[in-house]
């Protein structure tokens, strides 16, 4: 059922954790469809490059999976890269997913761009993000 | 690794016994049961040996043995047959929301087809009440259906209660019974029911064949045609090796029953006792008493249960879950949610059933595991951070 990177990447999650002084905090799902995740972001104002990046995610493997890749995917990225990472890449770079399974790398997409939401407004930056754009988002 | 099996409620192994007779058959008796050559006759006489051994077990008539395919279908035809069968009657029908969906399926069809039908509601052990039962009965009410237990949680159902009332009424009895026969007696006539399912892969037989019970004097309808098998109720040619291993399978569950259970019963609550002990904020799901010798069912709360599975499975255990995530639907088990579970809960559920392999061992390694798997989980469950600072679970 899920590849062996996603298995990889459930049992070995990378950067998992929280960054106490994070420049972006995001965190989208619910209890009701049993998906929560969580992604901090530490950025270089300066060059805008995001220097760490760590998640918390209460969900399946899948979930813990696209959320420690994505996590991979944009540390030491810049913010404009970030914001291009979509759901289908996180989930090509898993080699990957069940069809039941893609809202999972969708939440991934998510989280991020609520951490980057947040760093828009703590920062004051125009990232070009708009909090109407996501509905279903539960801010940190 | 150890290697621990624990998802018996879903299926268990075919025993050497089974598999033996399913072999004599597979090699020496392949004629065709309908059949009246030399060939057909012995698979005829070995069926008939069989169906007097399942009904032997279930304390029915030989007559009252219809072999179907799997419990699933032996359901539908006691369920969708009987309303169709009696539909002048009336047009009204009972079950409970926890049933197994072959259960709750074969009822939604109905209800597309004009009847009526009443979902009893269950209590926080998941088990309905009989005065609710009562008080949902009309005037045209022709067919009730309540599991005898439950296959999630375990719960034991007051089915001779229930049997009696519709006896009384001459409202028609189902009970599917698929996780009962070989852990607790079954016995129709003390259940007072109609019709009643069994599967043999829950009981160490092969899978795809299963048994309804239908009470001499009911009618039903077949809901496959094209051929006079199975008295017409269940056309097409009978899978004699499946059905001798069933006969065998069923025969031995019953005779070891009381020893087994007891011995499971043991075991079951080491199991629950250890999980709840060791691993904070956990809770059982179903009964304390009135529970399925071979269930267990807990809720580790604030973690997931699919990616609870996946780690019990690297650790060399096999169990199941009422999570959502691993049905690919966003509502976990209609059954736990029913049950008045929040979904923080049903997402974390656990369902661990015992079998004949299970050993003391094995539960001793499986409370062990336990723990370290939820701790690392909750470590990275932002779930389990707001539970610890106080923060509102949404």
């Amino acid at each position: 059922m899920y590849s062996d990177k996603v298995i990889d990447h459930f049992t070995n999650p990378r950067n998992v954790g929280e960054i106490e002084d994070a420049s972006g905090v995001g965190e989208v799902g619910n209890m009701k469809c049993g998906d929560i995740m969580k992604m901090y972001l530490k950025i270089d104002d300066a060059t805008n490059m995001i220097e760490d990046v760590t998640f918390k995610t209460f969900g399946c493997g899948a979930a813990i999976a696209t959320s420690s890749m994505s996590t991979e995917m944009i540390k030491g990225k810049t913010i404009s890269e970030a914001l291009e990472l979509t759901n289908r890449a996180i989930a090509d770079a898993l080699d990957g997913l069940p069809p039941v399974k893609m809202h999972c790398s969708v939440l991934a997409e998510e989280a991020l761009k609520a951490a980057l939401l947040d760093y828009q407004k703590k920062s004051g930056k125009n990232l070009g993000l708009n909090e109407d754009d996501f509905e279903d988002w539960d801010e940190a | 690794m150890r290697k621990v099996y624990l998802d018996h409620a879903a299926t268990t192994p075919v025993r050497q016994e089974v598999l033996d007779a399913m072999m004599h058959v597979f090699k020496e008796v392949y004629g065709n049961p309908s059949s009246i050559h030399q060939f057909g006759r012995p698979a005829r006489k070995l069926m008939e040996e069989a169906r007097e051994k399942v009904a032997k077990a279930i304390n029915a008539d030989p007559k009252e043995i219809v072999f179907t395919g799997s419990g699933t279908e032996a359901d539908n035809i006691a369920i969708v047959g009987g309303a169709r069968a009696n539909k002048k009657k009336g047009n009204h029908l009972i079950t409970t929301v926890v049933e197994h969906h072959a259960v709750l399926d074969a009822f939604k069809a109905l209800e597309k087809e004009g009847f009526e039908v009443t979902y009893l509601p269950v209590d926080a052990e998941g088990r309905i009440s009989v005065e609710d039962f009562k008080n949902a009965l009309r005037d045209d009410t022709v067919l009730v259906s309540i599991m005898h237990g439950n296959n999630e949680v375990g719960t034991i159902m007051p089915i001779e209660e229930i049997g009696a009332t519709c006896r009384e009424r001459k409202i028609l009895f189902h009970t599917d019974a698929v996780q009962t026969v070989g852990k607790i007696p079954v016995d129709v006539k003390a259940i007072n029911c109609d019709f009643l399912a069994l599967s043999g892969h829950k009981i160490y037989g092969p899978k795809g064949i299963g048994v309804l019970y239908m009470r001499r004097g009911v009618r039903t309808q077949p809901l496959y045609f094209g051929g006079g098998q199975e008295r017409k109720l269940r056309p097409g040619t009978e899978n004699v090796a499946n059905i001798v291993g069933l006969s065998v399978a069923i025969e031995l569950a019953v005779a070891e029953m009381a020893e087994e259970s007891a011995r499971l019963s043991v075991l079951r609550d080491k199991l629950i006792d250890g999980i709840l002990n060791n691993i904070e904020e956990t809770r059982l799901n179903g009964p304390r008493e009135g529970r399925l010798p071979h269930n267990v069912n807990v809720s580790i709360e604030y973690i997931e249960g699919e990616a609870l599975l996946l780690s019990c499975d690297m650790k060399g255990f096999a169990a199941s879950s009422g999570s959502a995530c691993t049905s690919g639907s966003l509502d976990p088990s209609h059954v736990l949610m029913a049950m008045g579970l929040t979904h923080t809960t049903a997402h974390g559920s656990l369902r661990l059933s015992l079998g004949k392999s299970t050993s003391e061992e094995d539960i001793d390694y499986v409370i062990e595991q336990l723990k370290p798997i939820a701790d690392r989980l909750r470590a990275m469950s932002p779930v389990w951070e707001k539970f610890q600072k106080g923060l509102p679970i949404t």
